[in-house]
Formats: structure tokens, C-alpha cells, sequence
């Protein structure tokens, strides 16, 4: 598929490379294009982060019993640096180097300990995406639910959560910049609306792939459907219409009842 | 005319006023028993309470002039002070001894006036030359200051050149500004002088009076549109706030729980550049029960520039919910829960947050539909039975209600499930017994 790999080559610029590609960009638009943006569009990219925890079993030391990994990915595992430029990961103050920056997809932070906190993480966008920064907060688990079960090697303790990141008004370059990559929901624009056709940017060094399909953990990683959960809320909104039909012609008939009641005792 | 009678019935203390009781021995005597000297009616005249300066010595009010004196009343001439011409005047005049009173005209003392500077020509050359005035109209209008005791009002009324009144305000503080700096010794002197510190501005004083008239000649209807935009802005600022406030220490663990509670209700009284860390929950001040408020959570939730689906789904949820009660709020959850729809979603995309959100919406509606039946029932049932033994007395906490009455609704209902066939597993918790635990997802 040729548009996705044209997308994946820009979506693999570093933040150094994509100035100048937003710079010429900006010598090719308008001062005004630049700045507009439309109205009832977002763009969302729907994300998944959590944490892998392996017990190290026979080589578990007091301090450092499990090693473990929290991320921010894709929810399809597709690249999302396209749209976030760094992810700072905030560790417990007990770690070295507590605050870790990571610049290039994965954005993953790999480490041995023995507790679990509170990680937060702060993905920073793209220039022409959002200045503001945004923050998932993420508390690692290492040792599973099921407190009286042996603690396995094989097995890691997995929680991830899903959500999606919303931008409610995205500027033009942003759209032209991110048109048919996959790893957001590009929103349907007016029709007659045409975005300017997305740079190509010559792709002197070979980047690396930033997205996880082949992630080393991948194996572990939850697929989130919407399915289910689309199928819950239909079926509970059908029962909960229902009995709103329901009480409606109850009430519609008392009030009958209590009408003629009522003219019967005025007489 | 009771006063202290009547708080004396109701066993009250009878003085308010806690200044009359700092004073120590006269306002103790004067609170509790009418004193001495003027009858009761009028002492209550004043409320029942001694002034808070007895304006007459009332002591002396019954007493009777001492024997040994000898008063005659006597039509004698008298001059004031405040006259500056020597007019003879009469009056009755109370002679004690044959000894005539002395002294001034005794209302001499309320002849006051304000001082006005006055300046000389040659002061007027130097320094307060003006191109809007000149100078025969300064110096009346500075004889007019002294006529009329610098009542800006009467005399921009009697100028014979038609001055505003903030336009002969603006010429006397700055004539007397400048004079003060032409006499003072050095600048220092008069820095402190009101007059220098902060000098009359003209502008201002003509848009505070524009402003206020304009506030007093509001409509109503003006002026709760106002209040409804300004609470509007509020709510957006203190969101703003709030969340800025949040990204700060976004860093530290521990830091954020207590971070959010205490964010939760800050008032924001500037608008804060847009701010746009994301928390987990944060408490908006609700304000109208209308659709307005989906309409600004959604137009707040875009000012953010970025957000998480959840804390959106969050916000509209709370807009939502700000119209009623935590008692209907806990319904709709319990409903919720009941159905088999996790309260929030575990894959929160976009069809699926606009689904929850509808279903939320349907349960309020049902939740409403359920107490008007109650209502209506209980009407009903004391229209028939013609007491006000029917009034709804049903536990807050359950979905349904069990009273007696609502069999009597009750029967054409069941024939209607009964054509309905048994299909419709929706209604087969039956009228019998509607209990909480209606629906289940198991159940379809």
C-alpha cells in the first residue's frame, strides 16, 4: 500500500527532520491557512498504555523481584509518533533518573523493581498538534490479582488501559500531515473541502520502524474490541426504551382515570 | 410602643445594641427601665433603646429650675457673626437675673463654607492659563465655587457658559493642583496633598458615570443575561484554572490526589491562557439544568485543545448529572449496573461514548417517568378515596415502589403483558413484585 508507506516515511521523522518539513509547508500556504481551523472535526488516535511485569523467579533478588515494562502504543499497534513527538515517563523518586524522556517510538520504559506506584506519563505533540502537553496517569502492577496463586516465570502480570486522545481542533497542517495514516481516525471533512496534498519528505536515513506489531511483548498485549461493549449498550438502551414506552401509556392512563375522578366528584 | 414589654414577655434580652453595654453604669440603667425624666411613651418613641448619644441630657429634662433664680422672658435685639452686615434683629430671649444671655447668635456656629484658594493675577499667568478657559471665566466661576460651597452640580446648572459638570471639576482640581505645586516650598511638600497623588481624571470620571447609568437603566431581562454570561465565564475560567494549576506538579506521584480535590472548586477571577493537562477528575461548578450545559462542556472540552475520550465522556456525564440529586445519580449507576453496562466503558471510543451517554440520558428519563406515575397513582388514589392517606411514602433507595396502590394501576397493565406473549423477557419482572433487580443483560 503505497499511502501508508508514504505516511509511515513521514510518520518516522525525527522531531529535527519534521521542522523543515513544517517550514516549508509553511513557505507553500498562506499565513491564513496555516492558522485555520475547522470547526466539528476531531481527530482522535486511540491509544493503549499499561505495564508487562515478569517475576524473575529463582534470580529475583529483595530489590528487584520482577522486571517490568510500561508503554504508550498504539491501540492497533501502529506508529503514533506521527502525532506525539516525546513521551516523559515519571517514576517513583526511588529509581535513578526518575524522570525518563523518550523521544523515539516505542515509547516504552524498561526496569527491575520490586513495588508498584503510580507512573505518569506525558506525551508531548508535535508542533503543529498541540502545544499543551497531556497526561496519562498508570499504576504499574507487578504481582497479579489472585494473590494465593504461585507467581509463574512464563507468565507476566499484563494491565493495559484503553482510551483515545481527542483533538477537537485540529489546524489544517495537522490534517494535511496526517491524512490515511493509520494510526488515528481521520474524520470525514466537508465535502468540496480539499486539504493540500501531504509533503514528501526525502527519506535520507532509514529510520526505525515506530510501530509495535512486532513488538517484542506484542505477544501479551490485550486487543481491545468495541464490539462487546457496543452490544451491551445497544441491548441496555432497547430494554430501558422499552420500559420508557411502557411507563409512558401507564401514566397516560391514569391521567385519563384521574380526569374523569376528578369531573365526577366536581358534579 | 412595647418594646422592652413585649421582650420582656418573650423572655429577651433587651439590649441589642452591644455598644450601649460597653459603656458601664448610665446605658445599664437606661436599657432595662425607662429613665426618669420623660414618660414612657416617649422614651419608646426613640425604639425602646437609649440613643447612642443621648442627644439630650436626660437628667435634666424633669428638673426644675432652681428656686433661687429668677426667669423672665424678654424681647431683646440681637446681631450674629454670620452676618456680615449689622442688622438688628428680635427675638425672646430668656433673662435669668435680669442678667441677659451673652455670647453669639446661637446657630452662628452652623455658618460654614469651604475654603477656596484664591489666586492672584499674576499666579493665574504663570501658571493656570488654559485653552478651553479664560480667565473672566475662571474667576467667576471660582467666585461661583464660593457661592455656592463648590457644588459642582448648581453651579454647572447657573454658569452662563454651558460647562458639563465633570468639565468645571477637571478646571478647579487642576487650578488648585497647579497652585498648590506654584506655592508649595519644594516638590516633596505637596506630594503627599490628595490633590497630587492622585489627580482627577476627566475620562474616567465620564465613563464611570456612563457605565452607571447604563447599570441602572438595564432591563431585567438585560440583566439576567448578563449574570447567566458572567456565571458562564466563570465556570470556564475556573476550569482553566483548575487545570493549569494541575500541570504544574504533574510530576510527583503523590502529590496529584491531593492536587485534584483541592483543585476542584477554585474560583478563577482572570482568564487563564488556555491550559490543557489532562486530569483524571475535576470538579466543575454546575450551573443550569438546561442543554445549555452539554453545549459548554463541549465548547469547554474544545478550548482544551487536547483531552482523553474518558475525561470527555467524564465531563458530559457530570453536565449531565448537575441538574439532580447524588440519590438519582446512585439510580442511574445501580440501573447500570443492573443492565450489565460498566459504568465506564472499558473501550472508550467514540460510538461507544456517545452510546453510554445516551443510555445515561434514557435512565434519567426513565428514572423521571417513574416518580410521575408514582405521582399520578398517589393522585389518583386520593381523588377515590377522597383522603390524604394516599400521599407517596416510598424508600428513596429502591427503583420501584411497593406500595398497595400500585396494584390498583396495576391490572390493565398485566393484561397487556399477557398479549405481549412471553417473548418479551423486558417485562417479566413482573407487576407483582417490580423489584430493583429487573434487567438483566442475561435476561434478553
Amino acid at each position: 500500500m503505497t499511502s501508508s508507506s508514504s505516511s509511515k516515511k513521514q510518520a518516522q521523522d525525527q522531531p529535527e527532520t519534521s521542522e523543515p518539513t513544517l517550514k516549508s509547508l509553511k513557505t507553500k500556504m498562506t499565513k491564513s491557512d496555516e492558522k485555520k481551523k475547522l470547526k466539528d472535526i476531531e481527530i482522535s488516535v486511540p491509544i493503549v498504555y499499561g505495564n508487562v511485569a515478569f517475576w524473575l523467579g529463582k534470580k529475583a533478588s529483595e530489590y528487584q523481584s520482577h522486571k517490568w515494562a510500561v508503554y504508550v502504543r498504539g491501540a492497533t499497534n501502529e506508529d503514533i509518533s506521527v502525532v506525539v513527538k516525546k513521551v516523559v515517563f515519571q517514576l517513583h523518586s526511588s529509581f535513578n533518573n526518575p524522570t525518563r524522556v523518550i523521544e523515539e517510538p516505542p515509547f516504552e520504559v524498561s526496569e527491575s523493581g520490586w513495588g508498584e506506584f503510580e507512573i505518569a506519563m506525558t506525551l508531548h505533540f508535535h508542533s503543529d498538534v498541540c502545544d499543551k502537553p497531556l497526561s496519562l496517569y498508570h499504576h504499574l502492577k507487578l504481582y497479579p490479582e489472585d494473590e494465593s496463586g504461585p507467581l509463574t516465570m512464563k507468565k507476566p502480570v499484563v494491565v493495559e488501559s484503553y482510551d483515545e486522545i481527542v483533538f477537537p481542533d485540529p489546524s489544517e497542517s495537522f490534517l494535511a500531515r496526517v491524512q490515511n495514516h493509520l494510526a488515528l481516525t481521520f474524520p470525514r471533512l466537508p465535502s468540496g473541502y480539499n486539504l493540500p496534498a501531504p509533503m514528501q519528505v526525502d527519506d535520507t536515513g532509514k529510520k526505525k520502524r515506530g510501530d509495535t506489531k512486532d513488538h517484542s511483548l506484542g505477544q501479551w498485549f490485550t486487543s481491545f474490541s468495541e464490539a462487546d461493549e457496543l452490544l451491551q449498550l445497544a441491548a441496555a438502551r432497547q430494554q430501558v426504551q422499552a420500559h420508557i414506552a411502557k411507563l409512558r401509556r401507564q401514566i397516560s392512563v391514569l391521567e385519563g382515570q384521574n380526569q374523569t375522578i376528578k369531573t365526577g366528584s366536581d358534579l | 410602643m412595647g418594646g422592652t414589654d413585649a421582650k420582656d414577655i418573650l423572655g429577651l434580652p433587651k439590649t441589642p445594641l452591644s455598644l450601649t453595654q460597653e459603656k458601664k453604669s448610665r446605658p445599664q440603667k437606661e436599657s432595662h427601665r425607662k429613665p426618669d425624666g420623660i414618660s414612657r411613651e416617649v422614651y419608646a418613641l426613640t425604639g425602646g433603646v437609649a440613643p447612642l448619644m443621648p442627644s439630650i441630657d436626660v437628667t435634666q429634662l424633669k428638673r426644675r429650675p432652681p428656686a433661687d433664680e429668677k426667669v423672665s422672658w424678654q424681647w431683646l435685639p440681637f446681631t450674629s457673626s454670620a452676618r456680615k452686615d449689622d442688622l438688628q434683629l428680635y427675638h425672646w430671649v430668656r433673662v435669668v437675673n435680669n442678667v441677659p444671655p451673652t455670647g453669639d447668635y446661637n446657630f452662628a456656629k452652623y455658618n460654614k463654607s469651604v475654603d477656596i484658594l484664591n489666586y492672584t493675577d499674576e499666579e493665574y499667568e504663570n501658571h493656570l492659563t488654559d485653552p478651553v478657559w479664560t480667565k473672566e471665566e475662571t474667576d467667576q466661576f471660582f467666585e461661583f465655587c464660593h457661592n455656592f460651597d463648590l457644588r459642582f452640580v448648581v453651579i454647572a446648572d447657573r454658569f452662563p457658559v454651558s460647562r458639563t459638570v465633570e468639565e468645571l471639576k477637571d478646571r478647579y482640581y487642576s487650578v488648585n493642583r497647579a497652585l498648590l505645586r506654584a506655592r508649595a516650598q519644594s516638590p516633596a511638600d505637596v506630594a503627599n496633598h490628595p490633590l497630587i497623588k492622585e489627580p482627577y481624571d476627566i475620562t474616567r470620571d465620564r465613563e464611570r458615570k456612563r457605565a452607571l447609568s447604563m447599570v441602572l437603566s438595564q432591563s431585567r431581562h438585560q440583566e439576567k443575561k448578563d449574570a447567566e454570561i458572567l456565571a458562564e465565564a466563570k465556570r470556564i475560567t475556573e476550569m482553566r484554572l483548575a487545570a493549569r494549576r494541575a500541570e504544574e506538579p504533574v510530576v510527583s506521584a503523590n502529590e496529584n490526589a491531593g492536587l485534584d480535590k483541592a483543585d476542584g472548586v477554585v474560583p478563577g477571577s482572570s482568564v487563564s491562557p488556555s491550559s490543557n493537562s489532562q486530569l483524571p477528575a475535576t470538579a466543575v461548578a454546575p450551573s443550569t439544568l438546561t442543554m445549555a450545559d452539554y453545549a459548554s462542556t463541549l465548547a469547554s472540552l474544545r478550548m482544551l485543545h487536547v483531552y482523553l475520550r474518558t475525561y470527555g465522556l467524564e465531563q458530559m456525564v457530570q453536565a449531565a448529572s448537575s441538574a439532580v440529586g447524588l440519590r438519582t445519580i446512585k439510580r442511574v449507576e445501580q440501573t447500570l449496573q443492573d443492565l450489565g453496562v460498566n459504568l465506564k466503558p472499558k473501550v472508550p471510543t467514540k460510538t461507544v461514548c456517545d452510546e453510554h451517554l445516551e443510555l445515561r440520558k434514557e435512565i434519567l428519563t426513565l428514572l423521571n417517568l417513574q416518580k410521575q406515575l408514582q405521582y399520578k397513582e398517589s393522585e389518583g388514589s386520593s381523588h377515590r378515596e377522597g383522603s390524604f392517606a394516599a400521599m407517596p411514602d416510598t424508600p428513596k433507595d429502591r427503583v420501584f415502589a411497593s406500595d398497595p396502590f400500585s396494584f390498583g394501576a396495576e391490572r390493565p397493565i398485566k393484561k397487556e403483558q399477557k398479549r405481549k406473549g412471553p417473548g418479551r423477557q423486558a417485562d417479566t419482572p413482573s407487576p407483582a413484585h417490580k423489584r430493583p433487580r429487573k434487567m438483566k443483560a442475561s435476561d434478553l
